[in-house]
């Protein structure tokens, strides 16, 4: 019979105390940020799109065989030494690759930062944009590749004469780099 | 009219049908992607039978392919509620792999995040608790307390999940300044929160009846299930491999373990695993505080972390205390950039593995009570 | 006495009276479940330190217009394999149930839609209605959900409508009518006439002021479980039942289970407040006392009991189907039962 009233009681008390807490929250400051209109500063390291600075890009592909998801998607072309278009790094140095496509698939990237940390340029950086749905698949895959199609025939044209003169004069030697070899892939 | 006929009737013969209830996928309460196939007995759950596999990402075929640090953002998926967890199990495993010793400052980062991240899985867990037995406002108080963790996790590692900030040999970013005020205000949050939590939730009367002897586990057979963490310890057995098998440096901290000591129903009912979790808490946020007394601030965080990681030819198996429980990982190298095996213990599909013993003969409305009370995360349940 | 309805002197009893008699609580309903609808919106918000619905008009507060729009929009959905018939007259009928009990509700002291005298035993009568409806609904949707969270309902509106009519019982044996107009007119005056404080009379009255004010909680208790409010929402308890008897409902159907839960809402608090809290009186005698203030008052009060009741709603976790049936039968009828007995007895010494 004790147990009763004792069980009543403590519902009946328990209940007030809960709902004096909740009066209390009605008046508390709210803490809700009225999203597009306030936006919420995010940190200097946020990881959100991806950006690509195409003239401190090197070509070296570290990026795309770090990717746990093969989002990015590079092709590279070495520079013939008759191109006239020359262009300089950042550190004085000529470009020796080409980079006629630098694709990146934002439906795949999981934007877990591996590329940023491993490129060797900081030519990759993460920004803090990440307003950018789509209502089309296609648009999510952002072409940073800086080169039109014009140059890159151009520059295709160009190394494979220079290859064909090389094949011409060295017939011997059978180590000579393909076109489509990249600095990485040689370190392996 | 006719003659009216005299019905015989047993009692025990009265039998009713017994009604095969879907649970989940798609159900509010499942957390996640559950399927739980219920044969109810009126209100009375008299059979549960778990169907996995809606969420199975092939975690462990995949790690196959990748390298070793390609790994990481795919640990961060298992449980991706405590991600840092997660990915300190898989580092400190290829630390052991590799022979690496990694710096104190280093060390204190790591228990620092992983204990954040523990309070953090702590109060989604109890949250989503109360918001099973109705309770709405306790769970949005705790995803209000919980952003403040995610900020820091953000400030320092980029994101707000799934964080890829454990490095092998180290961490990807240095801390940042002033977090160790960010810290400590968390401390004080996540205390007053609970204190005012105790009473609006967990101690409320009709909270008390709907989980108190409810779902009770038996402490042989929580053994038997090879459970782990709170929901061990909720059934009044004290083991915790910080405490028991300390790695890290769990050793140099002040904590208590807390267990369900049935001050409320009975040990192993849903009430004290729930209350083993706001006491763990509450044990966090003293080893944050010691962690934070002791570092030393100076010091770099990446010196270790090599240019490509490469284990000698090997094995182990490293396991250590996640929020949910014991997670274990069966590493096995073959001297090459990319493991041979990768073996998880999932801790939830574990502790999830229980549901049919433990659910018999309760309500249909308990059954999910049981089931929040389990706490399960079904990116580590199907992997 | 004979009950005023303003209308009815105003244009005399005619065909058109009647009907705009029978229109004016409708219209009132609906106004009352937007703004209802609104302050439960904004009172959770507020509680869970969030702003609730900001984007439409003025600090949100069309947005349950907006919702009512949409909900209007929204494709009916019929199950294949429900029981169309039942399927589809279940809302209607739950909202009849709702509705019709408004029949006797006093606004004011000039206007009451229907003077009967026995005004609370129709309101428990018509009240069941509803319950009828919910059953149709769950069982027609050919869901086990719908069906269980039926079965609940039926056992919880019937359990629980026994401590809510002994409740209301006990304060009948003090006025000695059923006749909601005759009720408020007993408790004219100040506050300590209510019948929350025991009703009318001297001071004596003392000793039976603590069980009229049990009875009052009792009746607030039961009529939170009669309108399937938290704690008491079992049956469309959406942490288990996903959303108990109205799961396969979209679109309008769906409206109108909600306007019928905020429209028995507002019925279970006008009668709390007709019967304990003096209706359209106000409660400093003579001040602000008179027919629009009594319209004033009333509603003033009915929406305060309503806001308790969502107040309620955002603080405490869900019962158990048993456990409800526990605090039903077992707590709630033996004290409204030892109160009865305590209130007869005050009226036999009387």
């Amino acid at each position: 019979m004790v147990q009763y009233f004792k069980t009543i009681w403590s519902g009946i008390a328990t209940t007030f105390t809960g709902m004096k807490i909740t009066l209390k929250h009605l008046f508390t400051k709210k803490v809700t940020i009225q999203y597009p209109d306030e936006n919420f500063p995010l940190p200097e390291t946020a990881r959100n799109r991806l950006f690509m600075e195409m003239t401190k890009c090197i070509g070296c592909k570290n990026c795309a065989k770090i990717c746990p998801v093969n989002c990015i998607d590079i092709e590279t072309i070495k520079v013939s030494p008759e191109d006239p278009h020359k262009e300089l790094h950042r550190n004085g140095k000529e470009r020796k690759l080409w980079v006629p496509t630098f694709e990146i698939d934002f439906a795949k990237c999981c934007y877990c930062g591996l590329c940023t940390e491993v490129c060797p340029t900081d030519a990759i950086i993460h920004t803090k944009e990440f307003e950018y749905s789509e209502y089309n698949r296609e648009n999510l895959v952002y072409k940073f590749h800086t080169l039109t199609p014009e140059q890159t025939e151009e520059k295709r044209r160009l190394l494979e004469e220079l290859d064909a003169k090389k094949e011409k004069e060295k017939k011997q030697d059978e180590n000579k780099p393909g076109n489509k070899e990249t600095p990485g892939e040689k370190r392996e | 009219m006719g003659e009216l006929k005299r019905l015989d009737l047993e009692y025990n013969q009265l039998t009713s049908d017994k009604m095969r209830l879907n649970v989940g996928p798609q159900h509010p309460s499942t957390h996640g992607v559950l399927r739980l196939e219920v044969v109810v007995d009126g209100e009375i759950v008299t059979e549960v039978i778990p169907h996995l596999g809606y969420l199975h990402r092939s975690f462990e075929k995949y790690c196959e392919q990748m390298t070793y640090v390609q790994v990481i953002p795919y640990i961060d998926r298992m449980d991706y509620i405590s991600a840092m967890n997660n990915e300190w199990v898989y580092v400190m495993g290829m630390e052991k792999l590799m022979g690496l010793k990694v710096s104190d400052k280093v060390e204190y980062i790591r228990v620092i995040l992983a204990e954040l991240n523990r309070i953090a899985n702590h109060q989604i867990a109890v949250a989503t608790f109360g918001l099973d037995a109705g309770a709405f406002t306790p769970f949005l108080y705790y995803f209000r307390d919980r952003e403040h963790i995610i900020w820091v996790f953000e400030k320092l590692s980029g994101a707000r999940l799934l964080y890829n900030y454990f490095r092998v040999g180290g961490l990807a970013a240095d801390i940042y300044d002033g977090f160790k005020e960010d810290c400590l205000n968390i401390v004080k949050r996540v205390r007053k929160t609970n204190e005012e939590l105790m009473d609006l939730l967990i101690l409320n009367g009709i909270f008390i009846k709907r989980t108190a002897n409810v779902g009770i586990l038996p402490p042989d057979v929580a053994i038997s299930y090879a459970c782990s963490g709170p929901v061990l310890r909720g059934s009044g057995i004290k083991y915790d491999l910080r405490k028991d098998e300390p790695y890290s440096i769990y050793d140099r901290f002040d904590f208590d373990i807390p267990v369900g000591d049935g001050e409320v129903g009975v040990p192993g009912d849903c009430w004290n695993r729930n209350i083993v979790r706001v006491r763990e808490m509450e044990q966090s946020c003293r080893i944050i505080e010691q962690a934070l007394e002791q570092m030393d601030m100076e010091g770099d965080v990446k010196e270790l972390v090599p240019r490509r990681v490469k284990p000698p030819a090997g094995e182990v198996y490293m396991r250590a205390e996640n929020p949910k429980g014991d997670l274990g990982l069966y590493i096995v190298s073959d001297g090459t950039d990319k493991p041979e095996r990768i073996k998880a213990r999932g801790t939830s599909f574990v502790n999830l593995s229980v549901i049919p013993e433990i659910s018999k003969g309760y309500m249909f409305a308990d059954l999910i009570l049981i089931l929040g009370s389990i706490d399960i995360v079904l990116g580590e349940v199907d992997r | 006495m004979e009950s005023i309805n303003f209308l009815y002197e105003l244009l005399g009893k005619n065909a058109l009276t009647i009907t705009l008699v029978v229109i004016l609580p409708l219209g009132f309903v609906l106004i009352y479940a937007l703004v209802a609808i609104l302050a439960e919106l904004k009172t959770s918000a507020w509680i869970q330190e969030r702003l609730g619905p900001m984007r439409t008009g003025p600090w949100g507060i069309l947005q349950p217009v907006a919702e009512v729009i949409k909900l209007i929009q929204k494709e009916d959905i019929t199950p294949a394999k429900a029981d169309k018939l039942l399927y589809n007259a279940a809302p209607f009928i739950v909202f009849t149930g709702a509705y019709s009990a408004f029949a006797v509700i006093p606004f004011s002291e000039y206007f009451a839609p229907s003077r009967i005298d026995l005004g609370l035993f129709y309101i428990f009568a018509v009240g069941s209605i509803s319950a009828l409806g919910i059953v149709m609904g769950g069982w027609a949707s050919n869901n086990k959900y719908s069906m269980m969270g039926a079965m609940r309902s039926v056992a919880q509106l019937i359990s629980y409508e026994v401590p809510a009519a002994i409740a209301i019982l006990s304060i009948v044996v003090l006025t000695s009518t059923m006749n909601l107009q005759e009720i408020n007119k007993l408790q004219t005056g100040w506050f300590w006439n209510w019948f929350l404080f025991g009703g009318p009379g001297t001071l004596a009255k003392w000793w039976i002021v603590p069980f009229t004010i049990i009875l009052c909680m009792i009746y607030f208790i039961a009529a939170l479980a009669e309108t399937n409010r938290l704690p008491f929402d079992i049956p469309e308890g959406e942490s288990e039942l996903v959303a108990g008897f109205h799961t396969e409902y979209s679109g309008i159907k769906f409206a109108m289970f909600f306007f019928a839960e905020y429209a028995y809402m507002f019925v279970v608090a006008a009668i709390l407040t007709t019967v304990f809290l003096g209706g359209w009186n106000s409660p400093f005698g003579n001040l602000m006392q008179g027919p629009g203030w009594g319209v004033f008052w009333f509603i003033f009060k009915g929406f305060s009991v309503v806001m308790v009741q969502i107040w309620i709603r955002w603080t405490l976790p869900r019962f158990r189907v048993d456990q409800l049936m526990y605090l039903g039968w077992k707590i709630l009828l033996p004290i409204s039962f030892v109160c009865f007995l305590i209130i007869s007895l005050y009226v036999m010494l009387k």
